[in-house]
């Protein structure tokens, strides 16, 4: 065996290269194992939907199916806009102003799961309890999120998330 | 054997008080193994690998796959059009099931061709046997899954063999099915024992190996192993022999799983189970072929039912019915043209088994059925009587001296000795 000046052999080279080649096959076969786990294309074909928004009265809340999760879509009145964009930011864990929260003032969209362990929060129905801050209640740990759906009390640690969405015509919202 | 010295604490700590990295020293790494094994026995090796890929691939499409009757098929072809990489992983179980009875079929004409049926290794064959009954199983239920036209005709056929058997073959094949005809139950009890089967044969396999490590690999020579100078150690000579025998069979394997994917399956199956129409032509898969041969070339229900469950059977007695001491087919002047005859048999039942059951192809098939049983049932008994064979070599380490040796394993040897 010929050594190298820093005692290395010809034979831990081809040690080393072997193990390299077979890391390398090991790890490209092993991604398609652990990607078809991800969501499959018929799955991703689902990810977006349409609503018609302008059946939704002022002061009324309507829940619908994105990917699988409700979205909380509610037609704030002037009063509830009011109490969300008076606030001031230092007394919320999860600072956040209420305008960066809507496309149009009047009309909150919302996934409606709350970020603490992923329940889905009471307040959608007129009888629901709403928590202390007239938003949403989260019944499993007790999270109250206020009439912008921010995180007010309670274990869940950031606000109600906004879903991507955009008007695609006056009425209809595209979510995803 | 000697205690490993492990230069990792870590190691030595756990091995104190759980041995297994002591275990799998002796019988992964120094484990003694003849030094004069050829190509032909990469194959036990390689099957292990191909029943782990099969496993995994399996694992993978059970996540995908539904086991009911409307939904079976389509779940497939989402499986084909929509999970991420789901056609690699589909087209690699379907043709590994290809692949796996290709090596398995070359490791035992291996163990018929060298006699490592003979003592003391029956119990190690018949370990085999019973593994590949389990494949065939396995490969059978696994073909229904799908729920296309030969999944369906196929599961009907085959449980229907059952019908055969006297006085309860009816109350059986309703048994079987969960009902009067194959429909979602069996579906569903396909899928579950689908699923089980292959983890009763890694057990076997287990066994199996554990047999083996008893006595150790036979060899080409078919003589026992005398001492050390017999031997090399597993590792890293084998291990890396084994790596470069894999190497080549993935090669291959990609091949077809990229290029051929289709080519050892069959399109009817591509068309949902219709259980009001029978395809024009249905035949098992490949690797059922020669037993399905047999089935058809007796014209009696139950005792081609029979003869088939035999065909496979025979194997089980094979080390009483080959008496002759000498295993190696080297050594056996007759025995050696016989295997050839008899491995042609195979192949030829193998063709009679995906031709149509008329005219001169059931004939053909009654021919070669029979040669089939006569291999074993007289061939191979008088042959222990009336064969004399060259004699053996003294030991592995010199074949050549003393007069013995085959030709093959003498000549280096004697060009060895000279220079």
């Amino acid at each position: 065996m010929a050594d190298t000046n820093e005692g290395t052999t010809r034979r831990d080279f081809i040690h080393v290269a072997s193990a390299t080649a077979g890391a390398l096959g090991v790890a490209c076969v092993a991604w398609p194992f652990i990607d078809q786990m991800n969501p499959a294309a018929d799955t991703l074909a689902l990810s977006s939907t349409e609503f018609d928004v302008s059946g939704v009265e002022e002061g009324m809340a309507v829940t619908i199916v994105w990917r699988g999760k409700p979205v909380f879509i509610r037609h704030r009145t002037k009063k509830e806009i009011q109490e969300a964009s008076e606030v001031k930011l230092d007394d919320l864990p999860d600072p956040q102003v209420d305008s960066d929260r809507t496309t149009r003032p009047e009309m909150l969209v919302l996934l409606g799961v709350c970020t603490h362990l992923g329940c889905v929060p009471l307040g959608q129905s007129a009888t629901d309890p709403k928590g202390e801050w007239g938003g949403w209640f989260c019944p499993c740990h007790g999270s109250h999120y206020d009439t912008s759906g921010r995180i007010r009390k309670g274990p869940a640690p950031t606000n109600l998330a906004v879903p991507p969405y955009k008007y695609i015509s006056d009425s209809v919202i595209k979510i995803g | 054997m000697s205690e490993p010295k492990f230069n990792n604490s870590l190691v030595r700590w756990i091995d104190h008080r759980l041995p297994v990295f002591t275990f799998m020293h002796h019988e992964m790494h120094e484990y003694p193994t003849p030094k004069n094994l050829n190509y032909w026995w990469n194959f036990g090796s390689l099957a292990g690998i191909v029943l782990v890929i099969m496993i995994m691939s399996g694992i993978v499409l059970a996540m995908h796959y539904t086991a009911h009757v409307d939904h079976a098929f389509q779940s497939v072809e989402r499986i084909m059009r929509d999970v991420n990489y789901g056609w690699l992983v589909r087209y690699i179980h379907a043709n590994g099931a290809s692949f796996f009875f290709i090596v398995v079929y070359i490791h035992i004409f291996r163990g018929l061709y060298y006699g490592s049926y003979k003592a003391p290794r029956e119990l190690l064959w018949m370990l085999g046997v019973v593994i590949l009954i389990l494949m065939m199983a396995t490969a059978f239920m696994g073909y229904v899954l799908p729920w296309g036209q030969m999944s369906f005709w196929g599961a009907t056929v085959i449980t229907n063999l059952f019908s055969a058997i006297p006085l309860v073959g009816e109350s059986i094949v309703t048994l079987l099915w969960g009902g009067f005809s194959v429909d979602n139950p069996t579906l569903n009890r396909f899928y579950a024992l689908h699923y089980l089967l292959p983890f009763v044969i890694v057990g076997v396999v287990v066994l199996h190996i554990v047999a083996l490590h008893r006595f150790g690999s036979n060899n080409p020579l078919g003589i026992d192993v005398r001492g050390n100078q017999d031997t090399i150690s597993f590792h890293p000579y084998y291990t890396v022999k084994d790596a470069f025998g894999l190497g080549v069979f993935l090669i291959l394997l990609s091949a077809v799983v990229f290029f051929l994917p289709n080519s050892m399956g069959h399109p009817d199956n591509y068309i949902p189970a219709n259980p009001m129409v029978t395809p024009a032509h249905i035949v098992p898969e490949w690797y059922f072929l020669p037993f399905y041969a047999i089935l058809r070339a007796i014209p009696d229900k139950l005792f081609g039912v029979l003869a088939m469950f035999a065909a496979i059977g025979v194997l089980f007695i094979l080390p009483w019915l080959d008496r002759s001491p000498v295993r190696s087919a080297t050594f056996r002047p007759i025995y050696k043209v016989m295997f050839w005859v008899f491995l042609l048999d195979c192949v030829a039942l193998t063709w009679l088994g995906a031709k149509p059951a008329e005219g001169i192809y059931v004939i053909l098939s009654r021919l070669f059925t029979a040669y089939y049983f006569f291999h074993f049932l007289i061939l191979l008994p008088a042959l222990s009587i009336f064969e004399t064979p060259r004699s053996l070599p003294k030991s592995i380490g010199r074949p050549v001296l003393d007069g013995g040796g085959g030709a093959m394993a003498a000549a280096p040897a004697a060009t060895r000795e000279r220079s």
